[in-house]
């Protein structure tokens, strides 16, 4: 049987500008995220991604402050909780974040473990020095790490370990869903591949039950997770699973998105990369209708003005106002016509 | 396009840091012939020594050992006037595009400092023309730019006037060090699509360093892997990516994920 771990309704954050203005970074998402499977969250820069990220903690400090939505872990509303007893219950235990660039956040003059010892200090008082200590030799191991990295400095790891450490740190108290924000991206890629393993590892060995990765590596997310998400200025944009996303994708963002992936496949070259010509919308002013048509090849008149509709067909979700058929008419035409030719 | 034209041919370039025991290899006896108008890449996780053999062709490092032919003769930076002479035909663009600016300057100062290394005397609306050219070759709207701080642009924005600069240089040469990798993917097609641009419009020579065989399969025509310090492999990129022969270049192209097959995490 199949629970819902995480649940997002509705969900509206905003950051607020010197100049009171309000600048919704996440305007009205929902998701649904079920135990044991994995989500990926995709997007340009400026989407709105991290946004949604830190959003999904509900520990919400300025700029970014709370509108309405509700997001149910676990069977409860964290956002009816107070501020403490979010960050005793809820941070930590049950759902864990990771930043960007965590890695940089370490620390230098204190060993790894401490950071483990502090959290426990926190978490779990009745833990002596020495059980925390072998507990931490005890996770490190089964992860593959050396139980050494525990008492070394944070410059003496590589980027690629210092990374692999933090997530080991942050799922330390067995959350329930790890939220990872861009973890691989500031990694070479034989780092980026022991840390995707790790995290892999983590969600066989039942370490965490549902993982949230976010990242702007398509490819990666094809290997990694169950669903993906596309986000675009706030929204999602289209929603499914990651093999429909990537071979078959019918939001025209989510087309041109596909459309820029590079891997090393025989037919790469020569093959015409699809640029997303313009800029993502100014969020301050929110053009009334489809929020992609000012860079849309296929935006009528209907699309600028009318308000868009969430379409739900073949188990995905994608805010369009055609049908799937048209779509996929348009693509195949275009195709034709020695357009850009997807593989 | 001349692919016969030899413009830099390197020998035994080797650099070595430190002394002692604390003597490192960065860089071990690296041979290369770099052509006219060629795209190659250098390609190597993180410290294997791509970024020091580009500081060193740029002459940025001086070589322990070896020596760079420039246009057949060997290079000059001794004096201020050669370095500057050198310079004018080797340029180059870096990873960080957050750092490679000074954040008091606008944009159009930027690019007008551009005008001036180049020695051009020109009127305020022909440098504002030029300005206007080069920005349109990077998609970027230079009305929209000019009156901006570095820090009021996205991080692709940036990196796209790096090359609007690049543009405006005209150099024969262009080190582009990373330039991808803090960028997101949509920006990040976009850019090397200039750098194609670059190559078919002006005949550049390109050396685009990177750890990613995928990207380096896509822009380049040679390509070299580099493994602590020393090229293991090299070749037309299609051999090197499709029929790898040295075991580091099968573990890199491994390590990307593809989405026509498995990726074998084990």
């Amino acid at each position: 049987m199949s629970t819902n771990l995480l649940e997002v309704k509705g969900l509206k954050t905003y950051y607020r500008t010197r100049l009171k203005e309000h600048v919704y970074a996440v305007d009205g998402v929902d998701f649904v995220l079920e135990d044991g499977k994995t989500l990926g969250i995709a997007g340009e820069s400026g989407s709105g991604k991290s946004t949604l990220a830190l959003s999904l903690m509900g520990f919400y400090f300025p700029p970014l402050h709370y509108n309405s939505g509700s997001i149910i872990i676990n069977g409860t509303d964290i956002m009816k909780l107070s501020k403490d007893q979010l960050r005793s219950q809820i941070l930590g235990r049950e759902i864990a974040y990771i930043p960007q660039a965590a890695m940089n956040a370490l620390n230098p003059t204190l060993k790894i473990i401490r950071f483990i010892e502090d959290i426990m200090k926190v978490h779990k008082p009745e833990m002596s020095r020495q059980q925390v200590w072998d507990m931490a030799a005890e996770r490190f191991e089964t992860l593959n790490l050396s139980p050494k990295v525990l008492h070394s400095y944070p410059n003496e790891l590589s980027g690629g370990m210092k990374q692999r450490t933090v997530i080991a740190i942050s799922t330390i108290l067995n959350p329930k869903v790890l939220i990872a924000d861009e973890p691989t991206s500031a990694l070479d890629v034989t780092s980026q591949k022991a840390v995707i393993k790790l995290m892999k590892n983590l969600l066989e060995k039942k370490f965490i039950r549902s993982l949230v990765f976010i990242t702007h590596e398509l490819p990666l997310l094809y290997h990694v997770t169950d669903e993906i998400v596309v986000m675009y200025a706030g929204e999602i944009a289209e929603r499914g699973t990651a093999h429909q996303m990537i071979f078959d994708p019918v939001h025209p963002y989510t087309k041109k998105l596909m459309g820029s992936i590079i891997v090393p496949e025989a037919g790469m070259k020569g093959h015409k990369l699809e640029a997303i010509p313009g800029t993502p919308p100014n969020l301050k002013k929110v053009p009334p209708g489809c929020r992609f048509a000012d860079r849309c090849s296929y935006a009528t008149k209907d699309c600028r003005e009318g308000k868009t509709e969430i379409r739900t067909v073949e188990g995905r979700l994608y805010r369009c106002i055609y049908d799937t058929q048209t779509l996929r008419e348009w693509y195949r035409k275009e195709q034709e016509n020695g357009g850009i030719v997807a593989r | 396009m001349n692919r016969d034209n030899v413009l830099i041919d390197a020998k035994h370039l080797t650099k070595v840091f430190g002394y002692g025991l604390q003597k490192t290899t960065a860089v071990q006896d690296v041979n290369f012939q770099f052509h006219e108008g060629e795209i190659i890449s250098i390609v190597g996780e993180s410290g294997s020594g791509k970024t020091t053999l580009a500081k060193m062709i740029m002459g940025l490092l001086g070589e322990t050992s070896g020596e760079i032919e420039y246009k057949g003769k060997p290079r000059k930076l001794r004096s201020h006037k050669d370095r500057k002479q050198y310079w004018k035909d080797i340029q180059a663009i870096f990873q960080d595009p957050f750092s490679s600016f000074n954040i008091f300057h606008k944009v159009d100062k930027l690019l007008t400092d551009c005008i001036k290394l180049q020695g051009l005397t020109l009127s305020k609306e022909q440098q504002f023309e030029k300005m206007k050219e080069a920005c349109s070759f990077v998609n970027l709207k230079f009305e929209e730019l000019y009156n901006k701080y570095p820090f009021e642009l996205s991080g692709g924005q940036m990196q796209r006037l790096m090359i609007a600069r690049i543009f405006m240089l005209h150099p024969k040469v262009l080190i582009a060090d990373e330039p991808t990798s803090m960028v997101d993917a949509c920006s990040r097609s976009t850019i090397l699509d200039m750098l194609l641009k670059l190559r078919d419009e002006n005949n550049m020579t390109i050396i685009f360093i990177t750890h990613d065989v995928g990207l380096a399969y896509y822009v380049s025509d040679t390509i070299y892997i580099m493994e602590k310090g020393q090229f293991v492999e090299g070749g037309p990129a299609e051999d090197v990516i499709l029929r790898p022969r040295h075991r580091y270049t099968r573990q890199l192209i491994s390590d990307v994920p593809k989405i026509h097959e498995e990726w074998n995490l084990a």
